[in-house]
């Protein structure tokens, strides 16, 4: 995916993506504190994550648990043994001035995820590691010629992911960490909430330029700290378009250390330098002493993959195949996994694919999003939709009946027929009782009768008047196909 | 009163024969008169001590029951977290802080009804061997005021030998129960690594460091561990019941091991003083005389203990000792200029010569670029050091050694040549390096009538085994029972 600007000036983006995912255990990494978003400031806090003299660290279970299970989700080899290591910077933020993670030994290596490119095309990008750590908590500069700390996130489990370079565009970046969203909430380990700070992102960039034949690499840019698929976007797009003038006036290119780190200014839409050359950073990583090594058996392995679900992006390859949904929706409906997994409910439970798709998106999702829920949550049987939809698909109701139908169903245990029923929704398509109807109308109608007869240019416009007073008389209950029919028939 | 053991005293106080406040007001009436010149606590708990004595008396006098270490005055080194008085570590970036939460040990030691009266000296963050490295308070020793109590638990010694407790807890990195031990004539007794919690210990080196109590006999070292002993779930390098089950170490203390075995490291004794020398080739004729057969066996690589040791405890010291900032407790400079000044300043001022050094030397050896040629080849050396042990451990139940090269040495003697002072270490590392129990037993005195050790190791978590092995020597002879002349 090569950008050319001209016969001898072409360039490529090449783009490495490091990503903190926070996981969504009740407690904290290293310590028994609930993890709360928007707590009081120093209240989900003991003396084990303030780092207080003395004290230890004991492991959340649960946390290696969701790590390993995104691990084997991006389909890497997980370590059958692996360990903590300390690694040491001075800030405030980090009360022990070191913080637990994992160096040499990452839970898991060598990975990939697919990403979705255009309609049904997709990309393999290879994991180089993920492993589990703990978070720091949040430096507040506030007014005054002081700072505050608030260690509520401080120890909260967190899994950090490394891409190898294998992203060309911020398009394709942004593929990655809405895919990775999508698969974290899946497979229930992580909200994935980008407002609350659950997914952040640092993009490693670079272009190789080729410019009269010869190829230049120009010097890598880690951006620091982006927590919109937005600013992960933009900002790439930014540095490719950045990097690309600099080249082109300095002719610097990539050596060993110059890799620099810029902040991204989000209302300015431009990254700021922050470092110029990477400080050789010594973190002087060694093995934490005050945890044991952790031992994976073949059997708790297992365990956890056989309670992988199928991936969304799967999913969605599979809704298009299977079902003939567009790409669309069948993104739609794999965006979360309980919408998903109730569009198969129902698909199983006889709906038609298609006409289940489109209670879905669009009634289920309007009624889903008011309530601030999941279509899942909604508390609807997935077998009334199904019910619903071959209602539709027989002409028992109408469309805009069917929509009415489902608003019901989330309120009451009764069954789509039941509803119409009591709504008065279910169609006439008796066609003899029908055809009486249309007789009398075009006996009480006979200037309508004679424009549609003759063919004028108010035909059209009689011929719907008189399908409108059928439906008045049957209070709108009359299946309009039917009634069209029978108007054809009588007038013709 | 105050020359019963721990275990009499306590005996005594529950058969109702004293009062626990008695015993504890007579420790604060010598505390008043010998702690000016001693030195041994940085802060003792008069008031709560009583309030907490006059409660296990009223427990007793109501026939209801109590724990093992009853009505007993004891002390813990000041590096053990208490919710009372302030957790110092012997350093001015702590002197006033107050930990929000006690220590696992502080906790069972509660539970067991023993009487807390004080916190006692320590070398700071308990670095050195000698306590001359304390940030606040200095420490002599008992049989010589001139001299160190030995380090770093020097107050936790001092304190048990001058009779200002019935005994003590202290923790033991690379001999810092055991060395004092020695040089003020007590009994220190190191656990294997992982037997007892560590949870609430201010750590130095946390691969080594272990907490172990000081006490005048070896039936009280086994009581101590009754009460401080066993899993913590708080600590994921204490080891569980089901792997290493807790015993009662005091059930059969006073039978004797049939058919001992006991090797003796030649090789290695030879640099020890020759009364040092001639005390423990005494001692190893008593256990002779026992009917232990007595071999010879050579250890290949523990010359190389003190080397492996001062790199791995100083890079742990250097990340462990990260978190005194100036910026969440404890010392911060006034004025600074910026955060990195809040670091750098509120560490220059507070931390001791000692501690900088050795966060230095641990720093340099983490170093990205010298972490192969120093602290991965330290670890390789402590397997083999672990390899020699078990390889010895399988041709005898314990090795006996010195506990150190010399009796005390004088205050200011070596505290300005560090390596010789390092090199003091020399008997006590290995034990830490391979994680195993090891004892220090009074064994004798020199010419200056000062405190030799004997030095007992055994295999990991057959510390009731290594207290029959030590009994069975201190059975046969009176050096326990000698006290400091300047107290009489």
């Amino acid at each position: 995916m090569k950008t050319k600007m001209s016969n001898d000036l072409q360039y490529k983006v090449i783009v490495g993506l490091e990503i903190h995912v926070q996981l969504c255990t009740r407690s904290k990494m290293f310590c028994g504190c609930a993890v709360e978003f928007g707590a009081e400031p120093n209240s989900r806090v003991c003396p084990v994550c303030l780092g207080m003299p003395g004290v230890l660290p004991v492991m959340n279970k649960q946390a290696l648990e969701y790590a390993v299970t995104v691990a084997l989700a991006l389909n890497c080899e997980v370590a059958k043994f692996t360990r903590w290591d300390r690694k040491s910077y001075y800030y405030p933020d980090l009360p022990k001035n070191y913080q637990i993670s994992q160096y040499d030994l990452p839970l898991g290596a060598k990975g990939f995820i697919e990403i979705p490119l255009e309609i049904g095309q997709t990309k393999k990008i290879r994991i180089i590691r993920a492993h589990l750590e703990e978070d720091a908590g949040k430096n507040l500069h506030t007014a005054g010629n002081f700072s505050q700390v608030d260690l509520n996130r401080t120890g909260t489990a967190l899994l950090e992911i490394v891409t190898e370079p294998d992203m060309n565009s911020g398009t394709e970046a942004r593929a990655l960490a809405v895919e990775l969203q999508r698969m974290v909430r899946f497979l229930g380990v992580s909200e994935a909430d980008m407002q609350k700070g659950h997914m952040r992102f640092e993009p490693n960039i670079n272009l190789i330029v080729t410019k009269d034949g010869s190829e230049y690499k120009t010097p890598i840019v880690e951006v620091k700290n982006l927590n919109s698929f937005r600013a992960l976007e933009r900002s790439i797009d930014y540095e490719a378009h950045r990097q690309l003038d600099e080249f082109l006036e300095t002719s610097r290119t990539m050596e060993m250390g110059n890799k620099s780190t810029r902040g991204w200014d989000d209302e300015k839409e431009q990254t700021i330098l922050q470092r110029e050359k990477e400080e050789a950073h010594d973190y002087r990583y060694f093995p934490e002493p005050d945890l044991v090594p952790v031992e994976l058996t073949e059997k708790w392995l297992s365990d956890i993959r056989s309670r992988l679900c199928e991936l969304p992006i799967k999913k969605q390859i599979r809704f298009v195949t299977d079902f003939g949904l567009s790409n669309y929706d069948a993104g739609v409906l794999t965006a979360e996994r309980s919408t998903a997994e109730f569009f198969e409910q129902a698909v199983k439970a006889g709906g038609d694919p298609k006409r289940v798709c489109n209670l879905l998106t669009q009634e289920g999702m309007r009624l889903a999003k008011e309530k601030g829920l999941s279509i899942g949550e909604l508390r609807i049987n997935p077998k009334h939709v199904a019910d619903l939809a071959k209602m539709v698909d027989k002409g028992d109701v109408s469309a805009s009946a069917s929509s009415s139908i489902f608003l019901n169903l989330s309120e009451s245990d009764k069954g789509p027929w039941a509803l119409a029923g009591e709504l008065n929704l279910i169609q006439k398509s008796d066609a003899g009782e029908l055809e009486k109807i249309v007789e009398q109308v075009l006996k009480e109608n006979p200037k309508a009768v004679e424009d549609v007869t003759s063919g004028s240019k108010k035909s059209k416009k009689a011929r719907g008047f008189l399908l409108g007073q059928v439906m008045q008389k049957t209070k709108g209950q009359a299946n309009p196909k039917i009634v069209s029919e029978i108007l054809s028939r009588k007038l013709s | 009163m105050q020359e019963l053991s721990a275990k009499q005293l306590h005996d005594q106080i529950v058969a109702g024969q004293i009062k626990s406040v008695e015993a504890t007001q007579a420790v604060f009436a010598r505390i008043e008169k010998y702690e000016p010149m001693l030195g041994a606590y940085i802060s003792t708990f008069k008031e709560q001590a009583l309030s907490k004595a006059r409660h296990i008396d009223n427990k007793i006098a109501a026939g209801e029951s109590v724990g093992q270490l009853a009505g007993v005055p004891v002390a813990i080194k000041d590096n053990m977290c208490t919710t009372f008085g302030a957790t110092t570590c012997a350093s001015k970036i702590l002197e006033n802080f107050h930990a929000p939460y006690n220590a696992t040990v502080v906790e069972k030691l509660l539970a067991a009804d023993a009487v807390i009266i004080g916190k006692a000296n320590l070398d700071e963050f308990a670095m050195g061997s000698s306590t001359e490295n304390s940030g606040l308070k200095k420490t002599v020793n008992p049989w010589d005021t001139t001299r160190v109590p030995g380090g770093s638990s020097g107050g936790s010694a001092a304190a048990v030998a001058g009779q200002l407790c019935f005994a003590a807890l202290g923790s033991d990195t690379g001999g810092s129960i055991r060395q004092p031990a020695s040089f003020c004539g007590v009994v220190g007794l190191k656990p294997t690594y992982g037997r007892v919690s560590r949870f609430g210990l201010v750590a130095y080196g946390s691969s080594l460091d272990q907490i172990g109590p000081v006490t005048r006999t070896v039936a009280d070292s086994a009581l101590m561990m009754n009460v401080i002993a066993g899993h913590d779930s708080a600590d994921s390098t204490s080891v569980a019941e089901a792997v290493a089950p807790v015993c009662d170490y005091l059930e059969k203390l006073d039978e004797p091991i049939e058919k001992l075995k006991i090797a003796v490291v030649p090789q290695f004794n030879a640099g020890a003083e020759s009364q040092v020398q001639k005390s423990i080739a005494d001692a190893i004729d008593v256990y002779k005389k026992l009917g232990a057969d007595i071999i010879e066996i050579n250890m290949p690589h523990l010359d190389y203990a003190i080397a492996a040791y001062y790199i791995i405890a100083t890079a742990e010291a250097s990340s462990n000792l990260a978190r005194y900032d100036g910026v969440h407790y404890g010392h911060r400079t006034e004025n600074p200029k910026d955060y990195i000044e809040v670091y750098s300043k509120s560490r220059a001022e507070a931390f001791g010569k000692e501690v900088k050094r050795r966060i230095m030397l641990g720093t340099y050896a983490l170093s990205s670029g010298y972490y192969d040629a120093y602290y991965l080849k330290a670890l390789k050396v402590r397997n083999l050091i672990r390899g020699d042990f078990i390889n010895a451990f399988e041709r005898c139940e314990a090795i006996l050694m010195p506990v150190s090269p010399t009796t005390a040495f004088k205050i200011g003697e070596k505290i300005n040549d560090p390596l010789t002072m390092y090199l003091s270490d020399i008997y006590t590392i290995a034990a830490n390096l391979a994680g195993i129990p090891a004892i220090s037993i009074p064994c004798g005195f020199d010419d200056d009538n000062l405190p030799i050790g004997l030095q007992i190791l055994a295999p990991a978590f057959a510390e009731d085994r290594l207290l029959r092995i030590a009994r069975m020597y201190e059975k046969e002879t009176n050096w326990h029972k000698k006290t400091p002349p300047i107290l009489n």
